[in-house]
């Protein structure tokens, strides 16, 4: 066992700390206040290749691994979660399904643009009555000869306002319950497809989370992704690996909180000394740093996992049960280190406490990430 | 016909974190973070943006150090450089920057064929700004230092510079082969790109040693055949505060400051 990263990864985590110090740090505040997508920073990252990290150079992407991906999910939500959960939502649950499960035709259809950041991807699976429980789609795919016929609404979906590649579920044969869901690549500008409501959020303001309206959407015969019937499959494993990007982000954001929470120890002063001389509050640093090194172990593990091609369907979900669970425990304590200031928006904690909350919910909540634990432990 | 273009550039200790060995009064290294020096970030970039108006242009990164200089050729390559070259030898250590030229004029002679020799103006370790011109004169290359703006003509031979001065700029033609000292305010560097990453970890870097360079370790590269040495380092006292002269006219003033310079026997 060898935990040292690959000079690889090292810089990797170099450029992209570099790049969030420089140009995403700077407009995090503004972003989530004016609820504004960061489009220049993406067309920037799209350029520096952080929109196709993990993917081969024959179909444009940077040739890296998961783990320097994460990596980067990691650095980028460190200083904007909004950022981060661009890549990942793009990455892991649009550009992956696409690069796992399309044909070479699909393959060289829609990777290059997405791998490049020329275009930018989402994924469509929850709808209103199918969160947690998204084996009840109730959008409905018929087979009209030579195209698919897509009818109803997917909701929460990120990246929604500015994507133009979307993988979208939908129930081919209702009958079949999870067996007759299937998947779809949908572009932007296909005949009867628009954009719904925008969220108005709690956190990662910045990113765009729309509901998807499919009225009489005609989907080309050849935009099946996958076999006929096994949507449900690429869903799941779609998020298995999107999970780790969340678990990413996650990492990110409560490493972000402590890292300003220790400057901001080291100059506050009450009672004649700094915070960072009070030993209470020095083992609640010790106690956080602690944690999030713990979860940081766990998120590497599982992108390590996915690089070597074994089943990690369980590690991904273990990193980010715990890591989504130490943002929003490590983010609430910095809030208290930073005590009056910490409430206002003149610090940064208050925006990533925000920001965690989201973690525990989307890509699969803390509780369904139980489920899937504990099916690897009792079996399903 | 395709450019070749070699930068020459020097890993640094990040200056945020220097301290001074009090003995030696030279920089302690160690356990200090390295970085690309920044004015050569400058150069590599100018370098680059001419690869980007001619994509088969050839840029060679060239640095003395110590092995792990490496990791910032490695960074320049993931910026967009084609190759890179590291002079590292037990015999070039303790060089000052007369041996250090010899060793990079060396080592730019050894890769060859050469169009135009970028470096950045000084590094901030040394401060020095001597090891680029120097390159420069034992190379017998025309120089211009301080450029803050660079344009080549569509022959790709001449090169318009605007080069800087304290109280003003020169605009200079020149025509290649030469060697150019580049300023911060010449461009923005880019970053490595993720791609550029994975490509760089993978090329091969050669580590040319003083044999390999063909210098003399008695008498061109090393501590002993450096002519200079640190004789004492300090930090300067700050300066007391000036004396403000007013008065009602130009003409009190200046009275006021000639008896005060006639009174200290400076005039």
């Amino acid at each position: 066992m060898d935990f040292r990263l690959t000079k690889e990864q090292e810089f990797v985590r170099k450029m992209v700390r570099e790049f969030a110090t420089a140009e995403v740090e700077p407009i995090a505040a503004d972003v989530d206040a004016e609820h504004r997508f960061p489009e220049e920073n993406v067309e920037k990252m799209a350029k520096l290749g952080m929109l196709g990290i993990p993917f081969p150079k024959e179909y444009g992407g940077a040739g890296g691994d998961n783990l320097s991906y994460a990596i980067t999910v990691e650095e980028l939500s460190r200083v904007c979660a909004t950022t981060g959960v661009i890549v990942s939502a793009h990455t892991s649950l649009c550009a992956w399904p696409i690069f796992n499960f399309g044909t070479e035709e699909q393959k060289q259809k829609y990777l290059p643009d997405l791998t490049s950041g020329r275009k930018l991807g989402a994924f469509g699976l929850t709808e209103p009555a199918a969160g947690t429980d998204a084996a009840g789609q109730q959008t409905k795919a018929e087979d009209k000869g030579d195209h698919w016929l897509l009818n109803g609404s997917k909701v929460f979906i990120t990246n929604g306002g500015y994507a133009d590649t979307f993988v979208v579920m939908a129930m081919t044969d209702k009958s079949k319950g999870t067996r007759g869901i299937s998947a779809f690549i949908v572009e932007k500008g296909f005949e009867g497809f628009s954009i719904g409501k925008t969220e108005d959020k709690m956190g990662i303001c910045g990113s765009s989370t729309t509901e998807l309206i499919f009225v009489n959407c005609k989907v080309p015969k050849e935009n099946l992704l996958g076999d006929l019937g096994k949507g449900f499959k690429v869903a799941l494993s779609t998020l298995d690996g999107g999970r780790i990007g969340i678990a990413s982000q996650a990492l990110g954001i409560a490493q972000g909180a402590l890292d300003v929470t220790v400057d901001y120890m080291k100059a506050r002063k009450q009672f004649k000394k700094r915070l960072a001389d009070m030993e209470a509050l020095r083992f609640d640093v010790a106690d956080l740093k602690a944690r999030i090194d713990a979860a940081r172990l766990l998120v590497y593990r599982a992108a390590e996992m996915k690089d070597r091609h074994v089943p990690y369907s369980a590690e991904s979900a273990m990193a980010k049960l715990f890591a989504a669970e130490t943002a929003m425990y490590v983010t609430t304590k910095c809030v208290q280190l930073h005590g009056g200031y910490g409430y206002t928006k003149d610090y940064p904690v208050e925006r990533m406490m925000r920001d965690a909350k989201i973690t525990e919910i989307y890509e699969g909540t803390s509780e369904a990430q139980k489920l899937v634990i504990a099916a690897s432990v009792f079996g399903k | 016909m395709a450019l070749k273009i070699i930068v020459c550039a020097k890993q640094v200790p990040d200056t945020n974190e220097i301290k001074i060995d009090p003995v030696t009064k030279t920089l302690v290294r160690e356990g200090v973070p390295s970085i690309l020096n920044h004015d050569d970030a400058n150069a590599l970039e100018e370098a680059l943006k001419i690869k980007d108006q001619y994509p088969d242009t050839h840029i060679t990164i060239v640095t003395m150090g110590p092995p792990q200089a490496k990791d910032m050729l490695i960074e320049c390559l993931a910026m967009g450089a084609d190759a890179g070259v590291l002079a590292s030898d037990r015999a070039l250590g303790g060089s000052d920057t007369w041996a250090t030229s010899n060793a990079l004029a060396a080592a730019i002679e050894k890769i060859g064929e050469y169009d135009i020799i970028f470096a950045g103006r000084q590094a901030i370790d040394g401060d020095t700004a001597q090891v680029g011109p120097q390159i420069a004169e034992k190379l017998d290359l025309p120089q211009v230092t301080y450029v803050e703006e660079f344009k080549l003509a569509d022959d790709q031979k001449t090169i318009t510079v605007k080069r800087q001065l304290e109280d003003g700029y020169e605009l200079i033609e020149l025509q290649t082969p030469c060697m150019l000292t580049a300023i911060k305010e010449l461009n923005t560097p880019r970053y490595m790109s993720v791609g550029g990453i994975f490509d760089a970890v993978k090329v091969e870097i050669p580590t040319w040693g003083a044999a390999d360079l063909g210098v003399d370790t008695d008498k061109e590269v090393g501590l002993e055949a450096s002519p200079t040495n640190v004789y004492r380092s300090f930090t300067p006292a700050p300066k007391g505060k000036g004396e403000m002269l007013s008065g009602d006219s130009e003409k009190e003033v200046v009275d006021k400051l000639l008896v005060g310079l006639k009174s200290k026997h400076v005039i």
